[in-house]
């Protein structure tokens, strides 16, 4: 836990600790678009097993830096990225880091549902097969099902297509489709902005269920979301990290004054 | 100007003027559309009152004569056959497998654009032009002589801008997020393609495909300029054979003086026609199974 105080707003760039061991660090970190930075030296750690979010108002970089996390960005054209990111110790955009294989244990949900326009079946079965699983894929896409507690609701019609699900099956499914990888680090870019309550309460519940086998960072702008999910919290603006640590002290007593109107609404 | 709020706007709308304008735009548009589905028809008219009551089993099951009631389109419709078959075998794969590297592969660089635009341009040479490429090339460079492989390779040649082109709109089509999706389970570029890409492009593709194929039967010009022979009295048995195809069986009876060869070069159109047909009914039915499974 940082004991740091800052008199002004600005960004924390000094090394933050925390409790747990980390799994992935980001140092510096500043991510540019053809010459113009969206993250701007942006440093804190995302601990093992726990629930990371991101939050800040809109455009202020938290979606670049998630896809920075599994190289995303690499599909962007003009993107850099300075400062390093490590993963277990290793620099995540070092020579030797395959991000095809790097992609296989980060694994990332979207902000839309984006389902294969395949079997439901097939969505769940297709990664861990082309990466060479060899184990009873039926056995495979039921363990992941019931992970993303879809199980039920889709156990009758697994080889219908994906696209007869509803949004919030779909994004469930998604998450499946993640899990079935066993990854090691779940990103999740905003995943119930296009779902109603009753579906973004379903994978809240999901998340905490998850929590003790993955490590999952999710970038959301809904404050409560943030408050009753994650045990982390980071809060940009501007690309710049305002403050970061333990979600609860963050939403009660946060030591920005631009924290503080943040997620009391006062803004943003 | 003025404030007030109903009529004082500081618009003239003018509401009647531009009402009749687009009335009128309208008119001119439907006009042109029935124009040309009435020439078509006209002409589908001319061809099935003339050629109609030559249109047998004898005609289909002969070879050419030069007595009318003997002669028929055995070999031009077996070379036609052969043609679309060999055509769609070589210039399929190439052209797909280039929209792809295009599209998803290549960096979007000057070299790129430099080919994209070449293709464009190739898209709308003249088809004799590649007749005589197709002369020099194949049947002289490579020895194939006037054969099938000849006219099909150099068919290909024509059409594959088009299929690139179609594929290229088809594929650049399929939403970004699939491709993500697929990547972020650790994809590779050719699996996200193989197993994502290609299939969610197939139907634009598809119909990229028998558009192009349909121009290739009915193009004349580069299989005369290559030497496909004009009567031919025996099947070609394989793609190193002689040939001759529809269009030119047609355009051969078309320049002969008498009356009868006229009226078979009609029957022949409408046998060429139905060919088309049957290529275009069977993409649809295709594509749709495909979009079928789609959704």
């Amino acid at each position: 836990m940082t004991s740091m105080t800052h008199p002004e707003q600005g960004s924390e760039s000094k090394h933050i600790s925390i409790a747990e061991p980390s799994i992935l660090d980001l140092q510096n970190v500043t991510i540019s678009y053809s010459g113009k930075a969206a993250v701007r030296n942006v440093s804190f750690p995302i601990a093992e097993h726990k629930i990371t979010s991101i939050i800040g108002p809109s455009g202020c970089g938290k979606s670049t830096l998630l896809r920075a996390l599994n190289r995303m960005n690499d599909f962007v054209d003009d993107v850099s990225l300075e400062g390093t990111i490590s993963y277990l110790g290793e620099n995540l955009y070092g020579k030797d880091i395959d991000p095809v294989t790097l992609r296989r244990r980060i694994g990332m949900v979207f902000q839309k549902p984006n389902p294969f326009p395949k079997s439901i079946y097939r969505n769940v079965s297709w990664g861990p097969q082309i990466n060479g699983y060899k184990q009873p894929l039926d056995d495979l896409v039921e363990h992941s099902l019931v992970q993303a507690a879809l199980w039920n609701e889709v156990k009758d019609r697994l080889h219908e297509s994906a696209l007869s699900l509803s949004g919030g099956q779909q994004q469930r499914l998604c998450i499946a489709r993640a899990l079935a990888m066993s990854p090691d680090i779940l990103l999740m870019d905003e995943p119930c902005s296009a779902l109603d309550p009753i579906s973004t309460s379903h994978i809240e519940d999901l998340l905490f269920e998850l929590k003790s086998q993955y490590t999952i960072v999710i970038v959301t702008h809904n404050m409560q979301q943030a408050a009753r999910a994650s045990d982390y919290t980071a809060f940009l603006e501007m690309g710049m990290l305002i403050e970061f640590g333990a979600t609860k002290q963050m939403f009660t007593v946060p030591r920005q004054k631009r924290t503080e109107e943040y997620v009391t609404g006062r803004f943003g | 100007m003025q404030k007030s709020r109903v009529s004082g706007t500081p618009y003239i709308d003018n509401l009647v003027a531009r009402r009749r304008k687009a009335r009128l735009f309208r008119t001119l548009c439907a006009g042109v559309t029935w124009l040309g589905v009435v020439l078509l028809g006209l002409l589908l008219y001319q061809a099935g009152v003339d050629g109609i009551k030559w249109l047998d089993w004898q005609f289909l099951s002969s070879f050419p004569s030069r007595f009318p009631e003997k002669s028929g389109i055995k070999s031009a419709l077996f070379g036609t056959l052969w043609l679309i078959a060999l055509i769609a075998i070589i210039s399929i794969p190439i052209s797909v497998a280039t929209a792809l590297y295009l599209q998803e592969f290549s960096s979007k660089g000057r070299i790129s654009r430099l080919i994209e635009l070449n293709i464009s341009n190739l898209a709308g040479v003249p088809s004799i032009v590649y007749g005589i490429i197709g002369l020099a090339i194949f049947v002289r460079g490579f020895q194939l002589e006037r054969s099938l492989i000849s006219g099909a390779l150099t068919m290909s040649l024509l059409i594959s801008p088009v299929i690139i082109i179609a594929s290229r709109e088809a594929i650049k089509s399929v939403p970004v997020n699939i491709r993500h999706a697929a990547y972020a389970l650790g994809a590779t570029r050719w699996q996200t393609s193989w197993s994502h890409v290609l299939p969610a492009a197939f139907p634009g593709i598809l119909t990229g495909v028998i558009l192009a194929l349909s121009r290739a039967i009915g193009e004349t010009a580069p299989l005369i300029m290559i030497g496909a022979l004009t009567y031919v009295a025996f099947l070609p048995a394989g793609p190193m054979d002689a040939f001759t195809a529809l269009p030119i069986q047609i355009f051969n009876w078309v320049s002969r003086p008498q009356q009868e060869f006229h009226e078979l070069a009609a029957a022949a159109i409408i046998v060429l026609l139905a060919v088309l047909l049957v290529m275009n009914a069977a993409a649809i039915y295709i594509r749709h199974k495909s979009e079928q499974k789609l959704k």
